[in-house]
């Protein structure tokens, strides 16, 4: 049997992440279809046509899938599934919130946020935020499984040029409306694919202070990280978040400012390739993650950070 | 109004996890446990909504061992009027848990059905969706805010991108973000009071579901240590070796 891909998109392109969750779902199995679910979402469908490792695209249509309302989706998913071994899609709020309506009405239980694919029935997944990795095996007959996009590649984008196929949509679900959705718009590169992520915490002080994160971030072309005690206190916005809880990221440079390291945190970023912590308490539980550690006051070292940043002019882009 | 909320016991938040020597599971025994945390949001804004007036009755529900009973008792001091804990050992994974909750749901017709967005422990992050799932109802999950506007909802949840604004219409679940309230603590007249509140003891075997586990849990192991790093001396040091030695910037 097929293994079923939930394509994540905005109706005219594909979530970055999909590429990694089509290379997660390749390796259960390499007949591999991928469903779209949209409002006019052709553009989309057909970029998720071009993945060489998609062989089979699946296009439902309707005016209430604009807003990907999970209540929605499910029933469409559900149905299709009768098809095939696996339905798998990513671990991100899309997926998380989608997955298990999906999971429950097969009757299927779902195994969340795996970080590897061992055979397709086993998988490798992180539990109590990251200090224990779990191996386990689905006896289900069909596998509902999301995926964590950070521990595979992205696959490739280009060159295939896989049948789009239309589906039936389902009916609407009248019990849940979309109002709406408050999208921070950015130049920066996305906090869950950046090569450099700068991350501010409590140690910020203020919302106002975040200047220095974001000035660093400039420098270094990167996204802006926050710690959940930064967003609770309002200093910056909750798509910020890294942690447990919020965003798990793995850049190839992650500098923590004035954080901490709660065990939450850590769960969000200790995979990353180097790790930098600036922090004033010399016994911050950060410092036991950081592969360079400056025990400094954040506001006389930043700034220096800053200004020995000016003076490289080799910064990789 | 009435608002059922389910609360799980987990090891507490600050406890450093310890897998056992076995690769069987994780070290439980004399470790402190607690509410998982966005429960405690679950029960405070079930309790907001009594004390504002739109609600009559909070009904706190868990899922575990005899032990979970601690659990409930808590959320009847900070507020909840009565508990119910679904008796049941071993391994309850969130398909099982969503199924005996549905039981008690078809049971006490609540309005609301409230918990946390993820238990702290497995880190699933389903059962809320699988409740929906079950009972056709709809579902707002990470809610960071809840309107009450009569027979609706307005939920403002936080995603990947920002925050997203959905209506609901009442029979509905709700799964709470840690953002959506502080929770009260619990004062000592009212953890006396606590005591006398009622709380039904079902067995889960008595619910005719079955909670077998689907996934066989192979092994638990301690996840690959990171490397000790350094610690540098000054700005200058650092930026030097991000760029000699680490060769990222």
């Amino acid at each position: 049997m097929s293994v079923l891909l939930v394509a994540e998109h905005n109706n005219k392109e594909l979530k970055p992440f999909t590429l990694n969750a089509v290379t997660a779902a390749s390796q259960m199995n390499t007949d591999l279809h991928a469903v779209i679910i949209g409002n006019n979402c052709g553009d989309a469908a057909k970029k998720l046509s071009e993945l060489p490792l998609v062989k089979k695209v699946i296009q439902v249509e309707a005016a209430h899938y604009e807003n990907f309302v999970a209540e929605n989706f499910a029933p469409v998913i559900v149905k299709l599934a009768e098809k095939y071994s696996h339905v798998i899609c990513s671990a991100n709020t899309f997926g998380k919130n989608l997955m298990p309506r999906i999971a429950a009405s097969l009757d299927t239980s779902q195994v969340s946020d795996i970080i590897k694919v061992i055979s397709a029935d086993t998988f490798l997944r992180p539990i109590y935020a990251g200090n224990a990795f779990a191996t386990v095996k689905s006896k289900d007959p069909k596998k509902c499984i999301t995926i964590r996009p950070t521990s595979f590649d992205p696959c490739e984008s280009s060159g295939g040029s896989a049948p789009i196929e239309k589906a039936e949509p389902s009916e609407e679900f009248n019990n849940t409306k979309f109002v709406k959705r408050e999208e921070i718009k950015s130049d920066r590169p996305e906090l869950g694919t950046a090569r450099v992520v700068v991350s501010g915490g409590r140690g910020m002080q203020s919302g106002d202070n975040f200047k220095l994160i974001t000035s660093v971030a400039d420098k270094l072309n990167a996204a802006i990280g926050a710690s959940r005690a930064a967003v609770d206190a309002g200093y910056i916005s909750n798509d910020h978040q890294v942690g447990q809880t919020g965003k798990v990221v793995v850049p190839d440079l992650y500098i923590a400012i004035g954080i901490s390291g709660a065990i939450q945190h850590l769960a969000g970023m200790k995979e990353s390739k180097v790790i930098v912590a600036i922090n004033k308490d010399g016994e911050a539980p950060i410092f036991s993650v950081a592969d360079y550690g400056l025990e400094a006051d954040l506001f006389e070292a930043v700034p220096q950070f800053i200004e020995e940043l000016n003076k490289l002019n080799t910064i990789q882009k | 109004m009435k608002i059922l909320v389910a609360v799980k016991r987990v090891i507490d938040y600050n406890v450093q996890i310890r897998v056992k020597e076995d690769n069987t599971g994780v070290v439980t025994d004399n470790v402190k446990m607690s509410t998982n945390p966005p429960d405690d949001n679950a029960i405070e804004e079930a309790v907001k909504i009594k004390e504002s007036g739109k609600a009559t009755e909070v009904v706190a529900v868990s899922v575990g061992e005899e032990k979970a009973q601690e659990t409930v008792r808590k959320a009847l001091a900070v507020g909840a009027d009565r508990g119910i804990l679904i008796k049941a050992d071993g391994i309850l994974e969130p398909l099982a848990v969503s199924k005996l909750l549905q039981k008690i749901v078809e049971k006490e017709k609540p309005d609301l059905v409230f918990m946390g967005k993820q238990a702290i422990d497995d880190d699933c992050n389903q059962t809320g969706q699988m409740l929906s799932a079950l009972l056709n109802w709809p579902q707002a999950t990470f809610a960071s805010k809840i309107e009450i506007k009569d027979k609706k909802l307005e939920v403002t949840r936080e995603i990947d991108e920002g925050l997203e604004t959905i209506e609901i219409n009442i029979p509905a679940i709700v799964t709470c973000d840690l953002r959506l309230n502080e929770p009260r603590y619990a004062s000592l007249p009212n953890i006396m009071k606590a005591k006398k509140k009622p709380i039904e003891q079902i067995n889960a075997s008595d619910l005719g579901v079955d909670i077998s586990p689907r996934i066989e849990q192979i092994k638990v192991e301690e996840p690959p240590k990171r490397k000790a790093g350094i610690k540098v001396k000054s700005v200058a040091e650092l930026v030097q070796k991000l760029k000699n030695e680490a060769k990222v910037i």
